[in-house]
């Protein structure tokens, strides 16, 4: 009932709002008001959930960050909207909020038809399977008659159903809304698989588990989910302004720009340092933002392998196709220039 | 005098008949800001979504669901069908589920309802105390509670218990057998295979546990409903009775019964209305009750303001046919003249 009355309440703002479609200047909004409203997920370990002093963690509130420090020059001007996969567009089409950063699926539905802008991918990730290693299951393929536990309106429950479809594998979904609840009935054996992001199965086996070796991760990985930030339709400069914070943050790592070692770099000869502390080039200018904004962000946000250890690498997580390109992996930022 | 009572007759009537055209004046006033009024918003909404890149519409009805959904009443669907044919499988297993919850909750509530009036001190005590906790524990908690006993507290379904043979209970819920032919007599057992029971019919742990919370938690209102209404016949009425020779149970059953049951019914109806609004918490325990799949539907399409709006129409459908029943009833079984 709650959970229909926010859903309301967010149907209520584009009901009701006048000025939604047209909040061209975003940043002119979000200078005035002193803070980014960012809209996060209500709780996913090494993403975004809050710490024991209530304060955000995750790479997708580093995201938010970035863009408050590219901004503000303080990375700690953001407030947070936790939303649940249900909320999450009405809240940025209706203005509720000003970046969407809650591993959000960037997919042509969503780009073309929501009214989103995706500014990037933060995090390349894919859906699979946790079993109970007690099933002594290998593989997807011997899944056949199975109950599976899949939290609803995400881009998981139509991936399960085609994988299956086209396997002709026979299963039983249980739909359950809140994470909390569908890892209940998970671990409690309701069901013999739960299916989401690999990074959320072991985000969930990390972080709920009663023992984490009995639950083993299965090989397949069924899909590709692109995870990134989003802004709203119709603001192109707010649309740079978040993409450009997210790419210095990847451009930083590629360069050995860290948090740590930046104000001594801040010295170097190296024109493409220079470029980035702003010592040289109009990048700020043509942002809107301060000359020195990228340095700003990785002085108090880190640059992405920074955010990446900080967040997930202590959950187990693997940097795997999250590396660099230049090391094997799929991060590429194009180049500030 | 004639002629003057007929003139103020004639006063009072062109009074009466400013009053009249005022009031229409006023009706009609507030009528048309109400359209202006819905027709801002609606406008308002639908230039902001296109502003925003958002097709509306109810096209995507027509498109393939491609989700599955765990339990389906009658039908029989799968992720290949239409979100139109997946919204229907949620409307009819809210359907059942309430229809069930209504049952269950009224013969429970009757019953709970005359242990509370008994003179016995230990029912009365017990009957009260179950209408106290339950009235006063949040509805979704107490799913989640049922939920959690079943799913927590029954083994996997490799090690299920068996009360009686061929009935399976475990922490899938409780599979039982089937009648597949009555001549020559044939039952459908289930049988364990795999991960699961396949064959013969089985209740899943998400409809059992609302069926059951959803039935408790209405008896406890439609108990006192029963309560009231006994309590709320004149003493006179049974003293009458007695009077006349008729033992107690004559008294109960031909005096009281039939004053009271007419008095039970109109609160009745917003119990019954309760009941299938309240069905639309499944969600919280997974069951695939309308708005459950019309929350993923609106998730897959980004068709909020559609999704809601169907939502809205259909409670409001069941709802209106609910209370048309019961006035129905209502008027049926009422006092002659006594019906408002």
């Amino acid at each position: 009932m709650l959970r229909t009355i926010r859903g309301l309440g967010a149907l209520a703002l584009v009901v009701f709002s006048a000025t939604t479609a047209r909040a061209q200047a975003t940043a002119g909004t979000v200078v005035k008001k002193g803070f980014v409203q960012c809209g996060v997920n209500t709780g996913l370990a090494g993403f975004s959930q809050p710490d024991s002093q209530g304060e955000w963690r995750g790479i997708d509130v580093d995201v938010c960050r970035a863009v408050a420090a590219a901004l503000f020059a303080d990375a700690r001007k953001v407030r947070y909207t936790p939303l649940n996969a249900q909320q999450r567009f009405t809240a940025l089409q209706s203005g509720e909020i000003d970046v969407l950063s809650r591993n959000t699926s960037w997919t042509i539905a969503r780009d073309a038809g929501l009214g989103l802008n995706f500014v990037g991918i933060n995090y390349y990730d894919g859906q699979g399977f946790m079993v109970t290693k007690k099933r002594n299951v290998k593989s997807a393929a011997q899944l056949n008659g199975a109950t599976v536990c899949v939290q609803p309106g995400t881009t998981t429950e139509l991936n399960l159903a085609d994988y299956f479809r086209s396997k002709n594998i026979k299963f039983k979904p249980v739909v359950i809304e809140k994470l909390e609840e569908v890892l209940n009935a998970y671990f409690a054996g309701r069901c013999d698989v739960y299916t989401t992001d690999v990074s959320g199965l072991i985000a969930a086996r990390a972080s709920r588990a009663a023992n984490a070796a009995d639950h083993a991760i299965l090989p397949e990985v069924i899909s590709k989910e692109p995870l990134g930030p989003a802004v709203r339709h119709g603001d192109d400069h707010w649309f740079d302004l978040v993409k450009w914070s997210l790419f210095a943050m990847i451009d930083a790592e590629e360069l050995g720009l860290s948090s740590k070692n930046i104000d001594q770099q801040e010295k170097s000869p190296n024109p493409v340092v220079q470029r980035f502390a702003g010592a040289s080039g109009e990048f700020g200018k043509m942002l809107g933002v301060d000359k020195r904004w990228a340095y700003n962000i990785i002085r108090q946000v880190g640059n992405y392998g920074e955010s990446f250890e900080r967040n997930l690498i202590p959950l187990g997580v693997t940097r795997g196709v999250n590396r660099l390109w230049n090391q094997g992996g799929l991060m590429y930022a194009p180049p500030l220039r | 005098m004639l002629l003057q009572s007929g003139r103020a007759a004639k006063n009072k009537l062109a009074s009466l008949n400013r009053t009249r055209t005022s009031a229409i004046l006023v009706q009609g006033l507030a009528a048309a800001l109400l359209v202006l009024a819905s027709w801002y918003f609606v406008a308002n909404a639908a230039r902001n979504l296109l502003a925003l890149g958002v097709s509306g519409g109810f096209g995507f009805l027509t498109r393939e669901a491609g989700f599955e959904i765990g339990e389906t009443t009658l039908l029989s669907y799968s992720a290949a069908d239409t979100y139109w044919k997946a919204l229907v499988v949620g409307l009819l297993n809210t359907l059942r589920v309430a229809a069930l919850a209504m049952l269950f909750s009224t013969l429970a509530g009757a019953l709970v309802g005359s242990a509370r009036l008994s003179r016995n001190w230990l029912l009365g005590h017990v009957a009260a105390l179950y209408v106290e906790v339950i009235r006063n524990v949040p509805l979704v908690v107490q799913l989640f509670f049922w939920y959690a006993v079943i799913t927590e507290s029954l083994p996997a379904p490799a090690n299920s218990l068996s009360p009686i043979q061929g009935v399976f209970l475990s922490n899938r819920g409780m599979a039982f057998p089937v009648l597949v032919s009555l001549l020559p007599f044939e039952l459908e057992y289930p049988r364990f295979s795999g991960f699961n029971f396949a064959g013969g019919g089985s209740l899943s742990p998400e409809f059992t546990a609302l069926l059951l919370g959803l039935s408790l938690y209405t008896a406890a209102f439609i108990a006192e409903i029963f309560r009231a209404g006994f309590l709320s016949v004149d003493r006179g009425q049974s003293e009458a009775g007695y009077s006349l020779g008729l033992s107690q149970r004559q008294v109960k059953r031909f005096i009281i019964a039939p004053q009271a049951l007419r008095l039970i019914v109109p609160p009745m109806t917003s119990q019954f209305l309760n009941c299938t609004k309240n069905s639309s918490l499944a969600v919280a325990i997974g069951f695939p009750d309308l708005v459950s799949i019309a929350n993923t539907t609106i998730n897959q399409t980004g068709q909020a303001i559609e999704g809601f709006l169907i939502i809205m129409a259909v409670y409001l459908t069941i709802s209106l046919a609910i209370s048309g029943f019961m006035n129905w009833y209502n008027r049926r079984f009422a006092l002659r003249g006594a019906a408002a």
